[in-house]
């Protein structure tokens, strides 16, 4: 992919930012720590020269593995981060009837609702992306959530010539997906032209590396000797291994995952 | 799935009436081209046997639940695929008329369409409408793909019938297919390859047809546009950002500001990370920038920057030729918050010109109302000059979104067609004039003559009535002692117009001119009569502004078919043979008065009584309050003799 596509997907990207910016507020910005929310963080210091200009939330279950939180709070001190951390609920408190992995990512969906209700958020900022999961596919870039967080997917608004949704009743809020257009592959090769740091799990230790981070319990890393980032973006242009098989929430039943995400997951 | 490094990704919509297979044909370039991931095919092959149906290719990408039990889709999707070196997202459509929103956000990102008929069924509602959606859209890569052809025996006769009913149709709406394939999605023909069952066809199959189409290209070499999206103190900086939707911006250019009028100079596009040394200098049409000025004008968001020379127009009034989304149906005088890339106000339903039925193009005009899914041309008006580019001049800021209760609820392309640009009529050319003050006011005029001058503006339709009524008038009142002139259209058309023709702008001057001269008269102590269509509201306006307090608006109210009938001039019938281009009221809009201060209706009323009423209203208000009871002996008088 040339860079000329790059740029594009990152002018597009900075546009979204500076569009929720001007629109919405208050407005803050999930942080995972892992790659694609990096190189949202990234986007936002390009958009704004520099300042990320809104909190940045990590939704914090202490189950994150170690280098997790020595990156996050490297990050925070060189990029001068506002960052708020909400801890999540226990999973003893979530639908016992859930499948196991699924009540467990269940504890951040109760921890965004926590924090949206203690801050008031009225826009979120998320890194997802359409090519991770074939319900995320369907996603709107200003996407508006009820009062109970949940996504009304059978009723989305309609998002023409970049006119987006900014205006939601009190008590709900938007999502806003700067990265919905890109793919895997896209974040690996706009990280490597930047030089948007990474947590160092990416790369491959003993035969194996994790391709999507979540947290220790539920997530497991897959065999790859890709030890760097050019590695890495060869080893994708010939997998066809899902991004997220080593996510077992997405896949315990079916429908698991519009589950998950109806109710309010990222 | 072998990944090469690829140059460009090509967006392409898929789109048909509801079963024609859509998502069928989606899962089956995505099998073909190698691009399901390890499992997809295995887990849609088990949840298609769970609901005992034989392969559904669709499975793969009606991924809500309620699809999968419905078979229909709901939502746009999206999805890559790679084929030769290329990189393509697939945007697939819903096809039920209900989803339509969701079809028009899908269609509204693409570079190119595919539209998928039914060889069995042939063209359906769904089928023309979401043509028409992809020709209003701006779309004009399409292919059409003839889908079953294995339900029809690969009858290269049907093949032929639901062809060339497909391409009649698409002439029509100025849409020319690059190809019209047939296939069959469920079994793989003429998909990836020619397979064997279509001999008789000659072309090439869908995914090398799709390699024929470009990405859409940003509009460069267009008049340069910058739409203000927000502005960023930057410790002692001021950078205004946007993105630039046309054109190539670059230091030191000379900008012009709408529609506030002012001007600056760029001096700088500000970068991040610094790249020490290397100034960015140029920016061109796509680009998210931030630049700075060297004067600090006011700019905030919604203002557009342009080049000094290329500005776009400013008008309150212009034409959409819009699709309508909301249950709630569009209607004449309603008032909705409308968005033009980041500017933002509220605007008013003026008048519904042209109520369009996209499954048969059959239209009709002055409809009272747009439904949910239909598609019309609309009058808008807004309460302050806007500016506005013509779709057909660039299609980045030649569109706008309509929202009800902060959802998009409506959507279209601008028109400027037979509207004049209000800019150049603002501000004297020269900067060296100064007022200089009479010493003899209106009032020591109006106390003397015992009546004070003013503007008696008639506007209606050619053959209303107007110069018959004005001279009428003029008359009536020159022998009751006043001091009266007659302003006419083609009368001053001979001497003080003579060099403006009927071009908006130049209709615009023309009245322009009228009013100033009107307000001069009156001032002079004259009752001044004009007889003019004046068929814009801001044009009237504008000439009310220069004497407001003695400015009064009759409309002369006579039906458009009255009026032809009449056709004093034989205007009418050369307008109706195309002789006259623009003509008001057939070809170009007669915006009535909204609230005038006297409405004459001479369909119903004879001259003499038409005449009446206007004389009564003039002498009411030009006479001082103070000669109140001399005007009623006077008028007791008249009427005893």
């Amino acid at each position: 992919m040339t860079d000329r596509y790059l740029d594009e997907l990152e002018e597009r990207s900075i546009y979204i930012l500076r569009e929720a910016y001007s629109q919405i507020k208050p407005l803050g910005m999930l942080w995972s720590i892992g790659k694609d929310s990096n190189t949202l963080l990234w986007l936002a210091r390009k958009a704004f020269y520099g300042k990320v200009p809104f909190p940045v939330i990590q939704l914090d279950t202490q189950m994150e593995l170690p280098e997790v939180y020595t990156f996050r709070d490297q990050l925070v001190k060189d990029w001068e981060l506002d960052l708020k951390i909400e801890l999540c609920p226990p999973e003893e408190e979530m639908d016992k009837t859930l499948p196991p992995a699924t009540r467990a990512a269940t504890r951040k969906t109760e921890g965004l609702k926590n924090i949206l209700l203690k801050d008031a958020y009225k826009g979120l900022i998320l890194g997802i992306r359409r090519d991770e999961q074939s319900m995320r596919a369907k996603e709107r870039v200003f996407s508006p959530r009820s009062l109970d967080g949940g996504w009304d997917f059978k009723n989305q608004p309609a998002e023409i010539w970049d006119q987006y949704k900014t205006q939601s009743p009190d008590g709900c809020h938007i999502r806003i997906h700067p990265l919905l257009a890109w793919t895997e592959i896209d974040v690996w090769r706009y990280t490597h032209r930047e030089k948007i740091p990474v947590v160092p799990l990416y790369f491959s230790r003993d035969g194996q590396r994790y391709r999507s981070l979540g947290e220790k319990n539920i997530t497991f890393p897959i065999e790859s000797n890709a030890s760097t980032i050019e590695e890495i973006i060869k080893e994708l242009e010939t997998t066809k291994t899902s991004e997220r098989s080593g996510r077992t929430m997405d896949c315990e039943s079916e429908d698991s995952f519009e589950k998950l995400r109806s109710g309010g997951y990222m | 799935m072998a990944r090469k490094k690829t140059t460009e990704k090509l967006r392409i919509v898929i789109v048909g009436h509801v079963d024609h297979g859509k998502s069928t044909l989606i899962g089956r370039l995505l099998y073909d081209t190698d691009s399901l991931l390890d499992g997809r095919f295995e887990e849609m092959e088990a949840a298609s046997k769970k609901r005992g149906d034989i392969m559904e290719w669709s499975f793969l990408l009606d991924s809500f639940q309620a699809e999968r039990d419905q078979a229909v889709t709901i939502d746009t999707t999206q999805i890559n695929f790679v084929h030769e070196d290329r990189d393509y997202v697939i945007i697939d459509a819903p096809g039920h008329t209900e989803f339509l929103r969701n079809m028009i956000s899908g269609a509204a990102q693409a570079d190119a369409a595919l539209l998928v008929v039914d060889a069995e069924e042939g063209v359906q509602e769904q089928t023309k409408r979401h043509a028409y959606l992809l020709s209003m859209l701006g779309l004009r890569q399409v292919a059409v793909v003839i889908n079953k052809m294995d339900k029809v025996g690969y009858d290269i006769k049907r093949y032929e019938t639901v062809a060339s009913e497909t391409v009649s149709f698409l002439k029509s709406i100025n849409i020319s297919p690059s190809k019209i394939i047939p296939i069959s999605a469920r079994n793989g023909d003429m998909i990836a390859t020619r397979g064997e069952a279509l001999e008789w066809y000659d072309g090439k199959p869908v995914l090398d047809v799709l390699g024929g189409f470009d990405p859409s290209r940003l509009p460069l070499a267009r008049d340069m546009r910058f739409p203000v999206q927000d502005v960023y103190r930057l410790g002692e900086k001021r950078v205004i950002v946007g993105r630039l939707e046309s054109g190539i911006l670059r230091t030191g250019d000379k900008l012009l500001f709408s529609p506030t009028d002012e001007e600056a100079t760029v001096t700088s596009i500000e970068q991040w990370p610094d790249t020490k040394g290397t100034k960015k200098i140029e920016a061109k049409a796509g680009e998210s920038i931030g630049i700075t000025l060297d004067k600090p004008i006011f700019v905030e968001r919604g203002h557009s920057a342009s080049a000094y020379t290329t500005p776009p127009m400013l008008s309150k009034v212009f034409r959409v030729h819009l699709f309508w989304l909301s249950k709630n149906p569009l209607k004449v005088g309603n008032i909705y918050k409308m968005r033009l890339n980041t500017f933002e106000c509220p605007v008013t339903i003026q008048s519904i010109d042209r109520h369009i039925n996209t499954s048969d193009l059959s239209f009709q005009d002055k409809a009272g109302q747009v439904g949910r899914n239909e598609v019309a041309e609309v009058t808008l008006r807004t309460a302050d000059l806007i500016a506005l580019d013509s779709y057909q001049d660039n299609y980045r800021t030649g569109r706008v979104v309509l929202y009800e209760e902060g959802d998009v609820c409506g959507g279209g392309t601008i028109s400027m067609k037979g509207y004049a640009d209000q800019r150049r009529l603002r501000k004297p050319k020269s900067e060296n004039i100064t007022k200089v003050d009479h010493l003899l006011s209106y009032e020591r005029r109006a106390t003397r003559e015992g009546y004070g001058g003013g503007i008696f503006w008639l506007t209606g339709l050619s053959g209303s009535g107007k110069s018959t009524l004005a001279m009428k008038v003029e008359q009536a009142l020159f022998e009751k002692g006043y001091q009266t002139y007659v302003l006419d259209g083609d009368n001053v058309r001979h001497g003080l117009n003579v060099d403006l023709g009927f071009s908006p702008e130049d209709r615009a001057e023309n009245i322009r001119r009228v009013g100033e001269v009107s307000s001069l008269m009156a001032h002079a102590g004259l009752i001044c009569i004009t007889a003019f269509i004046s068929p814009y509201r801001s044009d009237r306006n504008r000439a009310r502004e220069i004497f407001p307090d003695h400015f009064h608006e009759i409309s002369i109210n006579a039906s458009l078919s009255a009026c032809e009938k009449r056709d004093p001039k034989g205007l009418y019938k050369k307008a109706r043979k195309g002789e006259i281009s623009d003509f008001t009221g057939l070809s170009s809009p007669y915006e009535a008065p909204e609230n005038p201060e006297l409405t004459i209706n001479t369909e119903d009323n004879d001259i003499e009584t038409c005449v009446t009423q206007i004389v009564k209203y003039i002498e009411s208000n030009v006479k001082l309050a103070t000669q109140e009871s001399n005007i009623e002996n006077f008028e007791e008088k008249a009427l005893a003799n």
